[in-house]
C-alpha cells in the first residue's frame, strides 16, 4: 500500500498556525508570562492579513499588517501584565473574547459582510515548489509546494531553539523567566524583556493568522481559528516551551486534522472529524501529564531509598512553573 | 461590640453622609467604575469614529434593553447569561477557571431534551427528570476537567476548553443524525411535550419563564452559602490564598471535584432551562452562537465572582447585548460592539486591579498603614 503523501502535506499545512502561535506562547513562557493569547492574536492576524492583502492588492502586505496588528494587539497583554502586574489569565481571556468581538465587528463595518468574506479578486499566498526537493520520491510530494509561510515557521523553529540555547539574548530570556530577581540584580531589564517576548509572540501569531487566511484558504469567517490558539497553549505545555518540542507536539494536531478529514471522505460523519483534533490533544496531554507524574513519583522513590534528591525539573507538574 | 457602636457613633457625629461617604468613594474610585467609564469612553469614540452619532447609538441601546418591547428580551437572555455567571463564578471563587461551560451548556441541554422526548412518566415528572438530567450531564462532564487536574496535574484552564469542543460535536452529530426531526431540513429535535414544558408568567410588560425562578433560587443558594457555611468560606479561603487553606486542613483535590460538579451541573441546568422553555428543541448551534458562556464569563470577571455583584453584572450584560439590537436596528452600527465594550471593560479592569495592587505594595513598602 503506498505511502498517503497527501496525508502528510495537508497535516504539515494545518500545523503551521498551531506553529507560529505555539512557537510564541514557549517564548512567553520562558520569559515568565502565561500567555494564553494565543486563540485571540491569530484571530487579529486573520483578519487584518485579508483586509491587508484586499485593499492593497498584495497578500504579502496582507502577512506584514498581520504581524504589525498582533504586535500591537499582544501590548495589552504587555501592559497589563509587566507594567501594571494585572492578571493575566483575566486579561487574556477578555483578549481573547476582545478579538471575537473586533473582528466580528469589523468585519460588519469594513467589508459589510455577515459570517464570512471572501471575493475572487481577494489574493492568497501563492505555493512554491522546491526545485530538486520537489522530484524526491515520497519527501518532495509532503515537502513541497507549499506557501512560504509553511518553510519560515520551519525556519523559525530553529532559529529559535539555537537563540534560546545558543544566544545571549536567549539565555538572558530564559533567566528572566526562571529567576527574575537574579536576572534584576545582574542588570537585566525583566520588563524588557518581557515586552519583546511578548510583542514577538504578537509578530508570530499574525504570521500564523496570515497562514490560516491567506494560505490554507482564502477568506476571513468568524471565529475562524476554532480553538487552534488553545490547542498552541496545550503545544506549548507538551513541549516544554522548547522549540522543537512545540513543533512535535503541533505536528499531532495537524495529523489528527488531516486523518480527520481523510476518515470525513471514507463516510466517518462531519462531527467526529471536527472532534478528532481536540480529542487527540487531549490524550496527548493527559498522557504526557501521566509521564511526568511517574517520573516525579520515581525520583521521590530514589529519595526514599537514600538517593540522591530529586531535581526540579523531574519534580514539576505539567503547565507553567508559578510559585 | 466595637461593630455593633461603631455605626451609631458615625450617625451620632456627622449623620447619614458620614455613612454613606466612604461606602461612596468606594464606588466611585473602585476598579469596577473605572472599567465601565473606560469602556464607555472607548465605545464613544469607535462611534465616532465610524461615523455614527454616540448619543443616538447609546440611547437606541438603552432603549432597546429596557423600553416596552425589549424588557422581556433582556430577561429572557438574563436567564442564561445570568445563570451561566454563577455557574462560573462559584469556582472561580477558589481561583479555579472553568472554561468549558459551552461543552457543558450543550450536553445538559441535550440530555434534557433526550429525557423530555422519551421519557414514559407524566408531564411534570418528566419535566424535573429532565432538569436533573441536565445537571448531571454538565457535572459529569466538567469532573472530567477536575479529574484531569487532580490526577494528572493538567490546567483546569486548558482541559477545560478543549473538551468543549467534542462535546459540541457530538451534540451537534445527534441532532443531524439520529435525533432530527423526521421531514424537516433544519438540524433540530421534535419538540419536547407540552406537558414537559416550563410554565411562564407575565408581571407588567415583561414576559418570564419559571426558568428565572430556578436561577433566582440559585443565586440565592450562592449567596447564603458562600457567606454563611464551612463549605463557601473553605472556597473562598481557597481563593485567597491556596496554600494558606491547604495548611489549615482544606483539601483542594476533593474541594476542585466538588465545585466543578456543581458548576458543570448548573451550566447544565441552563442548557435544560433553553430546551424546556422556547423553542422547546435543541436546535445545532443556537446555544452557541449567542455566546452565553462568555458573556457569563465576563459578567464573573467583572463581579471577581462575588454571588450578588456576578449576578448583577450579568443582567448588565444581557441587557447590553438585547440593547445591541435595538441600536442596531435604530442606528446600523452592527451590534457586536456590545461584545467589544463587555471586552474592554475586562481588560480595563483587569489592568486596573493590578495597578491598585502595586500602589498598595509601594505604600507598604514605605511603611504605610493599609
Amino acid at each position: 500500500m503506498p505511502i498517503d503523501t497527501e496525508l502528510f502535506f495537508s497535516a504539515l499545512r494545518a500545523l503551521t498556525p498551531i506553529l507560529f502561535a505555539a512557537l510564541g506562547g514557549a517564548l512567553c513562557e520562558r520569559a515568565g508570562v502565561f500567555n494564553i493569547s494565543l486563540e485571540g492574536t491569530l484571530l487579529i492576524g486573520c483578519f487584518t492579513a485579508v483586509a491587508g492583502s484586499w485593499f492593497t492588492g498584495s497578500p504579502w502586505l496582507g502577512v506584514l499588517f498581520a504581524m504589525v496588528a498582533g504586535i500591537l494587539f499582544s501590548l495589552i497583554l504587555a501592559v497589563g501584565t509587566v507594567t501594571l502586574k494585572g492578571n493575566s489569565i483575566v486579561l487574556c481571556v477578555a483578549m481573547n473574547l476582545l478579538a471575537l468581538g473586533l473582528t466580528t465587528y469589523l468585519l460588519r463595518t469594513v467589508f459589510g459582510a455577515q459570517g464570512s468574506f471572501t471575493d475572487p479578486n481577494l489574493q492568497g499566498l501563492s505555493r512554491i515548489d522546491i526545485p530538486l526537493v520537489a522530484d524526491i520520491p515520497l519527501v518532495g510530494p509532503v515537502v513541497s509546494g507549499h506557501s512560504p509561510l509553511v518553510y519560515l515557521s520551519w525556519v523559525a523553529v530553529v532559529v529559535l531553539a539555537v537563540m534560546l540555547r545558543r544566544h545571549v539574548w536567549g539565555l538572558r530570556l530564559r533567566g528572566v523567566g526562571e529567576t527574575p530577581d537574579a536576572a534584576e540584580s545582574l542588570g537585566v531589564s525583566v520588563s524588557r524583556y518581557r515586552y519583546a517576548a511578548i510583542m514577538t509572540s504578537g509578530a508570530l501569531c499574525g504570521l500564523g493568522g496570515a497562514q490560516l487566511a491567506l494560505g490554507n484558504v482564502t477568506l476571513f469567517a468568524e471565529n475562524m481559528t476554532a480553538g487552534r490558539g488553545w490547542i498552541a497553549v496545550v503545544a506549548v505545555m507538551l513541549g516544554a516551551a522548547a522549540p522543537v518540542g512545540v513543533f512535535l507536539a503541533g505536528g499531532l494536531f495537524g495529523v489528527a486534522e488531516a486523518l480527520g478529514y481523510r476518515l470525513q471522505g471514507l463516510g466517518m460523519p462531519q462531527q467526529a472529524a471536527d472532534a478528532a483534533p481536540y480529542l487527540v490533544t487531549l490524550v496527548a496531554l493527559f498522557l504526557a501529564a501521566r509521564r511526568v507524574r511517574r517520573q516525579a513519583q520515581a525520583a521521590t522513590t530514589s529519595t526514599a531509598d537514600g538517593g540522591s534528591d530529586p531535581t526540579p525539573e523531574a519534580a514539576a507538574p505539567v503547565g507553567p512553573q508559578r510559585e | 461590640m466595637s461593630r455593633t457602636t461603631s455605626p451609631v457613633v458615625k450617625g451620632e457625629r456627622g449623620g447619614l453622609w458620614t455613612a454613606i461617604a466612604p461606602r461612596l468613594r468606594g464606588l466611585v474610585f473602585s476598579p469596577v467604575t473605572f472599567a465601565l467609564a473606560a469602556g464607555l469612553a472607548l465605545a464613544v469614540v469607535i462611534l465616532l469614529a465610524t461615523g455614527a452619532n454616540p448619543l443616538t447609538a447609546i440611547g437606541a441601546l438603552f432603549v432597546g434593553a429596557f423600553g416596552e418591547d425589549g424588557i422581556s428580551d433582556t430577561i429572557s437572555q438574563a436567564i442564561p447569561i445570568v445563570g451561566l455567571a454563577i455557574a462560573l463564578a462559584i469556582p472561580l471563587r477558589a481561583g479555579l477557571v472553568n472554561l468549558g461551560g459551552e461543552g457543558q451548556l450543550v450536553l445538559g441541554a441535550m440530555a434534557a431534551v433526550v429525557t423530555g422526548l422519551y421519557s414514559p412518566f407524566p408531564g411534570f415528572v418528566t419535566l424535573v427528570l429532565a432538569l436533573v438530567a441536565g445537571m448531571v450531564a454538565g457535572g459529569l462532564y466538567a469532573c472530567i476537567a477536575a479529574l484531569g487536574e487532580i490526577k494528572f496535574g493538567v490546567p483546569l484552564l486548558v482541559t477545560s476548553l478543549l473538551l468543549s469542543y467534542p462535546a459540541m460535536s457530538f451534540a451537534s452529530y445527534l441532532v443531524r443524525h439520529p435525533l432530527r426531526e423526521e421531514g424537516s431540513a433544519l438540524p433540530q429535535t421534535q419538540r419536547v411535550p407540552a406537558e414537559a414544558h416550563l410554565a411562564s408568567f407575565d408581571i407588567g410588560p415583561a414576559h418570564i419563564s419559571v426558568g428565572a425562578v430556578l436561577v433566582l433560587v440559585v443565586i440565592v443558594l450562592f449567596t447564603v452559602s458562600d457567606a454563611r457555611t464551612p463549605g463557601g468560606y473553605e472556597v473562598r479561603m481557597t481563593g485567597l490564598g491556596p496554600r494558606f487553606a491547604a495548611y489549615a486542613g482544606v483539601n483542594r483535590n476533593r474541594l476542585t471535584l466538588r465545585l466543578l460538579f456543581i458548576s458543570g451541573s448548573l451550566a447544565g441546568m441552563v442548557g435544560a432551562i433553553l430546551m424546556l422553555g422556547f423553542p422547546y428543541r435543541f436546535i445545532d448551534g443556537a446555544l452557541i452562537t449567542p455566546a452565553y458562556v462568555w458573556t457569563g464569563l465576563m459578567a464573573a470577571l467583572l463581579a471577581a465572582a462575588a454571588p450578588v455583584g456576578t449576578a448583577i453584572a450579568a443582567a448588565f450584560f444581557a441587557a447590553l447585548s438585547v440593547g445591541g439590537f435595538g441600536m442596531e436596528r435604530a442606528t446600523e452600527v452592527p451590534r457586536e460592539l456590545s461584545a467589544v465594550l463587555q471586552a474592554v471593560i475586562i481588560v480595563f479592569l483587569a489592568a486596573r486591579t493590578g495597578m491598585f495592587r502595586r500602589k498598595r505594595q509601594r505604600d507598604t513598602a514605605n511603611g504605610d498603614e493599609d
